[in-house]
């Protein structure tokens, strides 16, 4: 991950709104973030926060209406996604961008063949001919582990089982050879042990083929094994970036830090009691005039009713570069809140 | 074992479901699908049983099961005296009142039509005579209870979050004074911030109230904060049943050993010094279980016997109870000795 260089994917200002019958709801709100080549970029948030609509409005796959992309610019390697003609954008899509979505049964057509859609990427944007892209779609499947390749080309995703279909969905992602892929909860259906099997599978491939990796989840323990920079986001917008072992030694958001105390661990001592965020997420249905965090947060004073924070560095590296948070509050230095 | 603890408030012998599969025109009877096979285990009164495994293992078939919203196929569940697998239908709804569940999704488990009130005092309309005010009465305590502003009584499902409607869920449940709760995965559709909240909520209860609970989870974290013992479920069979403590320190059962190396620690030092045994394949079908050990097509340690003979599930260490083969000569060291010996003496009791 170096340090300074281009990075593949440069989001500016992102703000996307549905409009629904009973009125607007600000999904996303400012959002900006880079993401450099090679480098697996954790999105945490729970239901409600943002997380999937930020990453499906970077390719435009929301249905618009009701969703409207309002602001900002999604570069990839220097090009506007949110400018480009239909027709570019579909070039984009599968080709340059690779998705993965939470549930592998519904996002694979259950009547076409595992092979038929592995190769439809392959000829629609590589333009190989059938032969080819039987050979690369061979390729692919045993990239991903599954057993005897080329007889599977012929089953229907109904004949996999959870994980099998989630390693077919990363195949189709990867068959163009992406710049980037997005997996939106990739594991979350999955049971520990299947989830454990698809994230050595997502180690390895970065390895071998290096490419940038958005992966969305709520599950702070996946991303605590497998990425190099977390996002968390709360309310539609990132309260705090930071690269992974400092935002789990050293969170400074009260959000980021309440997360970290409520979920119990496997290993260590047993708590006695779980930490509780009390309250609910905001409904976005204005604009944030105020930080989305306060009706929870135990550090509530005047400035957060008033002013929705803007990020700012906390370890003097400018703002999505090292780590930075939107808040207030100045949590007091260097505390050991995850393990306290 | 259990001679030195007070008799156990829910006792299970030998649990079986199956669901029967029937194909053709003539819809024949062709075989079963084993959800449950063979399970047994006890409940102390005020305890926390823990029940994990992966979806699909049957861990939700034994709580449903247990309560009889199936007829099990064979075996005996016994709470607080009475056989419920085999009572008649009058001796079961007098017995209901006692036994409660909790559901997994707060969503499909309440009617969209019905009021709170008429949610949480629908057990009340069904089991006691009271008159309304009464139950008007209860209902109010049971909302103090679980934390439910009395302003919402007449609300319907939808006006309220997911953790707000498993909060109705378990005030439901509580109605009828229930000494023996199961819980089914009550926190899996709920956001982390939101499930601390819940299970805090189950364990004050517990407290205050002296319950029961059978706690059906596949979060192992949470079920080591809740269970003070855990059963590890595979394919329809119990791998390993030990107090909490032990399982997690030391599991014994490969499968409990995988299981627990696949969770993943929200600490970045320990998930980069962790190793993980990744096991291989999937889960059979249970239709067509393995004939030996259930875990035999996965188990990084198989022998030739796991492929033959099903284990037992033996207390291999105090409170420690293992179904493998891989413990079943430190079982038996006492008595024959060589491995081999007890290997040839189990086919020959199986075949």
């Amino acid at each position: 991950m170096a340090e300074g260089a281009a990075p593949v994917l440069d989001v500016r200002g992102l703000k996307t709104v549905f409009r629904t019958r009973g009125g607007e709801i600000h999904a996303v709100n400012d959002v900006s973030f880079q993401l450099r080549r090679g480098e697996l970029l954790g999105v945490v948030g729970e239901s409600g926060s943002g997380k999937s609509v930020t990453m499906m409005s970077l390719i435009r796959l929301l249905p618009s209406p009701p969703a409207d992309i309002r602001k900002g610019e999604v570069l990839l390697n220097g090009r506007d996604l949110l400018k480009m003609s239909p027709e570019a954008l579909r070039e984009v899509r599968g080709a340059r961008v690779g998705f993965v979505f939470q549930d592998p049964m519904t996002s694979l057509n259950p009547v076409f063949t595992v092979g038929d859609q592995i190769m439809e990427p392959l000829r629609e944007h590589l333009g190989m001919t059938k032969e080819m892209a039987e050979r690369r779609a061979v390729e692919l499947l045993e990239l991903v582990g599954i057993p005897d390749a080329r007889k599977r080309l012929k089953s229907y995703p109904h004949q996999f089982s959870g994980g099998m279909r989630q390693r077919v969905m990363i195949a189709i992602a990867l068959a163009c050879d992406p710049d980037v892929l997005i997996a939106d909860e990739p594991t979350t259906a999955l049971d520990v042990t299947i989830q454990a099997q698809i994230l050595e599978l997502v180690k390895d491939l970065r390895q071998k083929l290096g490419m940038a990796i958005i992966w969305i989840t709520h599950d702070l323990g996946v991303i605590a094994g497998i990425a190099d920079r977390v996002m968390v986001m709360y309310g539609g917008q990132v309260v705090e970036q930071a690269p992974v072992g400092e935002l789990f030694a050293n969170p400074q958001h009260p959000y980021t830090r309440a997360l970290l105390q409520t979920i119990p661990r496997i290993n260590g001592p047993r708590e006695t009691r779980l930490k509780v965020i009390e309250g609910q997420p905001p409904i976005l249905s204005a604009p944030l005039a105020a930080c989305p965090f306060r009706a929870r947060c135990e550090y509530r004073h005047d400035a957060c009713d008033r002013m929705n924070p803007a990020r700012r560095p906390v370890d003097g590296r400018p703002v999505g570069q090292g780590h930075d948070v939107a808040c207030h509050w100045q949590a007091p230095a260097r505390v050991e809140a995850a393990h306290a | 074992m259990l001679d030195t603890r007070p008799a156990p408030l829910v006792q299970v012998e030998d649990l079986r479901m199956y669901f029967p599969i029937y194909t053709g025109i003539l819809r024949r009877h062709t075989g079963n699908v084993k959800a449950v096979d063979g399970v047994s285990f006890s409940i102390q009164a005020g305890e926390t049983l823990g029940l994990v495994g992966e979806s699909g293992c049957g861990k939700s078939t034994v709580g449903r099961a247990m309560l009889r919203l199936y007829e099990p196929t064979g075996g005996r569940v016994v709470i607080d005296g009475d056989d419920v697998a085999h009572l008649p239908p009058e001796a079961l709804r007098r017995k209901r009142p006692t036994m409660q569940m909790v559901f997994q999704d707060p969503q499909a488990s309440l009617n969209p039509r019905m009021t709170l009130a008429q949610i949480i005092s629908e057990p009340l309309d069904e089991h006691t005579d009271w008159s309304r005010d009464k139950k008007i009465e209860r209902v109010h305590e049971l909302m103090d209870q679980v934390g439910l502003n009395r302003r919402f009584i007449n609300r319907y499902p939808h006006e309220f979050s997911g953790g707000q409607r498993q909060r109705i869920g378990i005030a439901r449940a509580l109605a009828l004074n229930p000494r023996f709760i199961v819980c089914d995965e009550p926190i899996a559709a709920l956001d982390v911030s939101i499930q601390a909240q819940v299970v805090n909520l189950l364990e004050d209860l517990q407290d205050r109230l002296g319950l029961t609970y059978l706690f059906i989870s596949h979060d192992l974290s949470m079920v080591r904060h809740l269970a003070d013992r855990v059963a590890v479920m595979y394919l329809g069979r119990i791998a390993e049943l030990s107090p909490s403590a032990d399982l997690y320190a030391r599991p014994l059962h490969p499968y409990a050993e995988a299981l627990l190396s696949a969770v993943n620690e929200p600490d970045p030092a320990i998930a980069a010094r962790r190793k993980r045994i990744i096991l291989k394949g999937d889960v059979p079908s249970p239709a067509n279980p393995p004939v030996g050990c259930n875990f035999c097509t996965r188990c990084p340690k198989v022998m030739d016997i796991c492929r033959q003979v099903k284990p037992d599930l033996v207390e291999v260490e105090p409170g420690r109870l293992v179904a493998c083969h891989l413990f079943e000569s430190r079982q038996a060291a006492g008595t024959t000795g060589a491995p081999e010996a007890t290997e040839r003496n189990q086919q020959g009791v199986s075949q």
